[in-house]
């Protein structure tokens, strides 16, 4: 076999699976347990590709630990990634829903002075009834349908008793990340219309860097704080915390998990973690879910309170100017500060909020691509120049 | 314009970057986070290139058209020096973060090549490119008009998907040589990409007349293809192999019968 491989080792020497662009029909390697009884050779192939190796001596002169550690390394590499972008599709998802929103019904790019009290305390699901109503009236107007009452009560009531049932009890994990993803959709979109500019802008900018690191330090030290009393009063009633606030990508919040000691033993960070419940950013280790037998493991949790601002600063976007630029630009700017937070999250492995490094990097991204950038664009456009 | 100009030019202009995308980056974590760095990358260049600009035409005189037309062209070299000047902040940065990786798990392979990570970045700054040189107009594609009712030409449209389509794969195969010069220490190879950047940018100076600027850029582009494919490996040889499916090597790896 290795005399059959000489032959044409200069050809094969840039292709293994390192390189390979096209992927084998293996999966990649999620739950790999390393086996120690493997010589060197064969755990080359475990790995679950068959490559072939470069070197003519194959693994024979690696320690087993160092390879072993290699693979956990590796692991941990994919394991983090694959967490990464298991929030970026949501995240998207709710910026595309909402920006699509924008840009087809024009209502919500028009200005008014309505004032709508939201009733905020009551998470449940007013807000989220009221705001799908409007936004299904607002779609039938757009394209000119005419439906009758009976059938808008029909579908709003649907929605909102199926979304009740998958996020306060049981329900298949995509439906019930698709009804955060439209909830905090909405929600972004009530905030975009009914807010005047300068409250959106002056709320946003409260949630960059330098204001949130004092906010917290202020929440997490005063023994009164809000968030504290919120998650105290919790914690007291035996109730888990706000399932409908906390988008996770695996399926964390069952009827079972009632005691919230089980929750705090089975996340790698500190008790401290819950003090931020609407920012909250957590990364779960899935050894110690052994409590839970009906839950898929091993997740990140991000709170909806960031998915709504990323989409009200993104929707602000799409709504101010028409300006397509602006858009791109402060998703990509939002993506890349949810990469860093991730990483942070990964390298002091405690709960981090989510939105000052996103937040702050948007509004940099919004306001100079708007001034700056978009003039450039727009007279290279007029010449055709492309750079 | 309407529906099928923006429908055309959409695919015409995203059409091979997004199966690109979905065939061989969608599915990695790891590449999709590294392009979408590259496009942030490429994001901040344009940035500083815009803010250079605008201040050198808020100085100017505004009335004069000539000057204004030569700042753009001032403001089109910066940006494209600009560019190159992050791929490679870009390049230096991924090779840290791999020796990083590397020094942390002690064993000489790396999740992710420096040829795949080329590749990768390559295609982000396209994407971002291409996004930015275009969609806007695509938006305004949808809704109603005339192209070119004031004399201009009625190409527009066509010619800016294309234009667009050949800088992401220019963009991407610029990127694979890129990092094949800088890790082979040959900065010949990496003057050229740059000079071939340049000499792309100023030809679309010539727009409309689109006959002198796509016609070279494409043949640009299928050169630097060409040039990308053999320092990525490829050769005649195994691009026979690979199309008469008797690619050994892409055989085992899917287990399939050689």
């Amino acid at each position: 076999m290795f005399a059959a491989m000489s032959a044409s080792d200069s050809d094969e020497e840039l292709y293994n699976e390192r390189t390979a662009l096209v992927p084998s029909e293996n999966p990649a390697v999620p739950s790999y347990i390393p086996d120690l009884d493997h010589s060197p050779t064969e755990d080359s192939h475990s790995k679950a590709v068959i490559c072939l190796r470069t070197r003519p001596g194959g693994g024979g002169g690696l320690d087993q630990e160092a390879e072993l550690e290699e693979e956990e390394e590796e692991l941990s590499l994919k394991y983090g990634a694959k967490h990464v972008i298991m929030l970026f599709v949501p995240v998207t998802l709710c910026m595309v829903v909402v920006v699509t929103t924008i840009k087809s019904i024009g209502f919500y790019s028009e200005k008014t002075t309505q004032r709508i009290t939201v009733c905020i305390s009551k998470y449940r699901s007013i807000p989220g009834l009221f705001s799908a109503s409007c936004i299904v009236r607002e779609v039938f107007k757009t394209y000119n349908l005419a439906v009758d009452y009976l059938t808008v009560a029909m579908i709003i009531w649907n929605f909102g008793a199926v979304g009740m049932v998958c996020i306060h009890w049981k329900g298949p994990l995509q439906l019930q990340q698709a009804y955060l993803i439209v909830i905090s959709a909405l929600m972004a979109l009530v905030f975009i219309k009914y807010l005047p500019e300068w409250s959106t802008w002056s709320i946003l900018f409260l949630f960059t860097l330098p204001s949130c690191l004092a906010a917290d330090l202020v929440a997490v030290l005063s023994p009164k704080g809000p968030l504290r009393m919120l998650v105290e009063t919790a914690q007291e009633r035996n109730e888990p915390i706000f399932p409908a606030l906390i988008y996770s990508s695996a399926m964390m919040w069952t009827v079972t998990m009632a005691n919230p000691s089980d929750a705090q033993h089975s996340d790698t960070g500190q008790p401290s973690h819950l003090r931020n419940v609407p920012f909250i950013c957590s990364l779960v280790d899935d050894d110690d879910d052994d409590d839970n037998d009906d839950v898929s493991t091993g997740g990140v949790k991000l709170g909806l309170g960031d998915f709504i601002f990323y989409s009200v600063l993104v929707g602000k976007a799409a709504a101010t100017g028409g300006d397509w630029n602006t858009t791109l630009a402060c998703f990509v700017a939002i993506l890349i500060g949810l990469c860093l937070t991730l990483l942070l999250l990964a390298i002091f492995k405690k709960a981090l909020p989510a939105l000052p490094i996103s937040i702050t990097f948007g509004l940099i991204f919004y306001f100079s691509t708007d001034f700056l950038v978009q003039p450039f664009m727009d007279s290279l456009a007029n010449h055709q120049f492309y750079i | 314009m309407t529906a099928a100009v923006f429908f055309g030019c959409t695919f015409i202009a995203f059409g091979p970057a997004i199966s690109l995308f979905l065939f061989t980056i969608a599915r990695e974590p790891l590449r999709v986070i590294f392009l979408i760095a590259g496009a942030f990358f490429w994001l901040v260049s344009l940035l500083l290139a815009s803010l250079v600009w605008f201040i050198s035409v808020q100085i100017s005189n505004k009335e004069s058209a000539s000057q204004q037309k030569g700042l753009l062209i001032f403001g089109v070299v910066l940006s494209v020096l600009l560019q190159e000047t992050f791929r490679f902040a870009y390049y230096k940065l991924l090779k840290k973060a791999n020796e990083g990786l590397l020094a942390l798990s002690q064993e000489e392979t790396m999740p992710i090549s420096i040829r795949q990570l080329a590749y990768v970045s390559g295609l982000g700054f396209g994407f971002m490119s291409g996004a930015f040189s275009v969609v806007n107009i695509l938006a305004d594609s949808v809704g109603p008009g005339t192209v070119g009712i004031h004399g201009d030409s009625q190409h527009y449209f066509l010619s800016s998907a294309f234009m667009t389509m050949a800088i992401i794969l220019l963009h991407m195969f610029w990127g694979v040589v890129f990092f094949d010069g800088c890790e082979k220490q040959r900065w010949l190879v990496v003057a050229a990409v740059v000079v071939s950047h340049l000499v792309v940018s100023c030809l679309t100076f010539q727009n409309p007349q689109y006959v002198s600027s796509l016609v070279p850029t494409y043949i640009i582009m299928f050169l630097m293809g060409v040039w990308a494919f053999y320092t990525a490996g490829g050769s005649l040889r195994n691009l026979k192999l690979c199309l008469t499916c008797k690619d050994k090597d892409l055989l085992l790896a899917n287990h399939r019968a050689r």
